[in-house]
């Protein structure tokens, strides 16, 4: 197991020595600076037409009016740019054949398919921690619930972690990245919509079971401040089954 | 070092390498020949450990690549035909992240990276980046790639490529300089490169064994008379006849292109029987002016071509 960090270092490396880690994380900021700032200018014009009405300074939760929006819409930001970052995992090595280097050396499939993922992942967290300008800038001006806060970058880290798995596995399928970030896409696209399929059958047994799969239920949980052991659970399962896959999927194609 | 035995992949219908038997010893340059297809990379994928067989086995270094395709993996050294190297890494980066994958200890690694470099060369180009570097360059780092973790067995999937005539020179020289320290196979379908290099040569043809042997045995099996060439400046019209009649003359035929000046004949005679004196003395007698004789030995080629074509013929 001791070579799975060499190959995360690896994958860190050849991220920054393309262009790809900087465009995306840029990009990212972007969007997700452009968001918050409407959607904190939209909650200061709310608190000040509450000042009018009640005359008082109201107690404005933060957290709710803010950053939940705000969370939100980076999950969708990240279902769009998340199998960007994925895509040339494994594909790029079959294309250009450095597969054959890694699977004749003495490495094991899983310390290949775990290093890459923390690569990745490595790459998601910075990407994330560059976001936490947000509730630094609002903490000077006001009082936030750390608590619930860290509860919704769990949620963002734990809903990274399995876009970055289920793209591992997309990308583990085939040698060209376009098609590789297709399907981790839709494979993601699928994933999420499995909550709204929850809401059409709601109050049935099937509703019950489709709203658990629903990653966006468990989502919003986190970012209403409930950290239960049964979302982490959820969560990690779904990054172990994306793993397993890639595993599975390496190995076999040695087979053909 | 190196022992195949019975080996056969498929992939789907697609047979493509059938009961493959051979074995390498111990410092030995093994070439392996084959025309394009045949089935040369299949068979070292294998031996890599890079995919299993069908049915059969493989040892290196008395471990089936099989059951323990770690310990397999720490001894070889394996240049695949396309040079497994990672385009936006520098050479240095890239030769250190394959010592460390290749398991080198943290504190050899500095040394065997240099060491490495010296030994293909490579000094020029080590803060380049992979990616910008010419054809043979990619091809040394390659090599070096191969060699890194001083490996017991070394596999080289048509090492010298794409090169140049002076390149190709050069990676020869070092291959040939592995001799004694490393188990070498080496896969080409350029037969002068076997004659450079190897000692021993296993032909193969459609996934199959056509021969195992040293070059000289090879082309002494397959011989089926002693020829000789011979180039007359003025014959009479009527040599060929006359040089038939000579006792232990099987054969004589006029041979184009073998030179300017003078007129080129092939001689045949029984195996084992040597006619040059008598053939000398008869052309001097004649007066037709001897101007060269030399005995022919088959070259690869000709062993190639004979037992593919025999192949054909079955």
């Amino acid at each position: 197991m001791r070579h799975f960090w060499t190959i995360a270092s690896k994958e860190i490396r050849s991220y920054f020595n393309s262009p790809i880690a900087y465009v995306l994380i840029a990009v990212f900021l972007i969007i997700n600076g452009y968001l918050f700032f409407s959607i904190v200018s939209f909650a200061s014009r709310q608190s000040v037409q509450l000042l009018r009405f009640q005359g008082a300074a109201p107690q404005i939760n933060l957290n709710e009016l803010v950053f939940r929006p705000t969370f939100h819409n980076m999950s969708v930001v990240l279902l769009l740019i998340m199998p960007i970052l994925t895509m040339r995992l494994f594909s790029e090595e079959k294309k250009t054949k450095t597969a054959e280097l890694l699977l004749t050396s003495p490495l094991t499939i899983s310390e290949i398919v775990l290093g890459k993922y923390l690569g990745a992942l490595i790459i998601y967290l910075s990407m994330l921690g560059l976001t936490f300008y947000m509730p630094l800038l609002l903490s000077i001006y006001s009082q936030l619930n750390w608590g619930t806060l860290l509860s919704g970058y769990l949620g963002l880290f734990l809903l990274g972690s399995v876009f970055i798995s289920i793209g591992l596995f997309a990308s583990s399928l085939t040698e060209n990245q376009i098609i590789a970030a297709l399907a981790s896409f839709g494979l993601l696209l699928l994933i999420w919509l499995l909550g709204w399929a929850a809401a059409t059958v709601e109050g049935t047994g099937m509703g019950e079971v489709l709203s658990y799969l629903s990653i966006l239920d468990h989502f919003d949980g986190l970012l209403r401040g409930l950290v239960e052991t049964r979302t982490v659970v959820y969560y990690l399962s779904l990054v172990a089954l994306g793993l397993f896959l890639t595993h599975r999927v390496v190995e076999s194609q040695r087979w053909k | 070092m190196i022992q195949v035995e019975h080996l056969t992949k498929q992939f789907g219908n697609r047979v493509a390498i059938q009961d493959l038997s051979f074995e390498v010893s111990k410092g030995e340059v093994l070439g392996f020949l084959g025309p394009n297809g045949a089935g040369k990379t299949t068979t070292m994928r294998i031996l890599t450990g890079f995919m299993p067989a069908t049915t059969g086995t493989a040892r290196v270094a008395g471990y089936d690549v099989w059951e323990s395709p770690q310990e397999v993996k720490r001894r070889i050294g394996y240049l695949p035909e396309q040079p497994p190297l990672y385009n936006d890494m520098t050479v240095t980066e890239y030769l250190k992240f394959v010592a460390r994958i290749k398991g080198i200890s943290p504190k050899q690694i500095k040394n065997s990276v240099q060491q490495v470099g010296e030994q293909c060369s490579l000094d020029e180009v080590r803060g380049r980046l992979i990616g910008n570097l010419s054809r043979g360059f990619r091809q040394r780092v390659g090599l070096a790639q191969a060699l890194i973790h001083r490996p017991e067995v070394l596999i080289l999937d048509e090492p010298t490529s794409g090169l140049d005539p002076k390149q190709i020179i050069e990676v020869r020289q070092l291959i040939k300089g592995l001799q004694g320290t490393h188990t070498v196979i080496l896969s080409t379908h350029i037969l002068p490169e076997v004659t450079a290099v190897c000692q021993r040569v296993v032909i193969i043809n459609e996934g199959r064994v056509m021969a195992v042997d040293t070059q000289e045995g090879l082309s002494a099996k397959l011989r089926k008379s002693e020829k000789i060439g011979l180039k007359i400046k003025s014959p009479s019209p009527d040599c060929i006849e006359k040089l038939k009649a000579i006792p232990g003359v099987l054969n004589v035929f006029h041979e184009t292109g073998l030179g300017q000046d003078g007129y080129p004949y092939v001689v045949e005679s029984q195996l084992g029987q040597d006619i040059r004196e008598e053939l000398a003395r008869y052309v001097v007698a004649n007066d037709w002016g001897l101007l060269e004789m030399r005995p022919i030995a088959m070259t690869l080629e000709d062993v190639f071509l004979r037992l593919t074509a025999e192949e054909l013929e079955r």
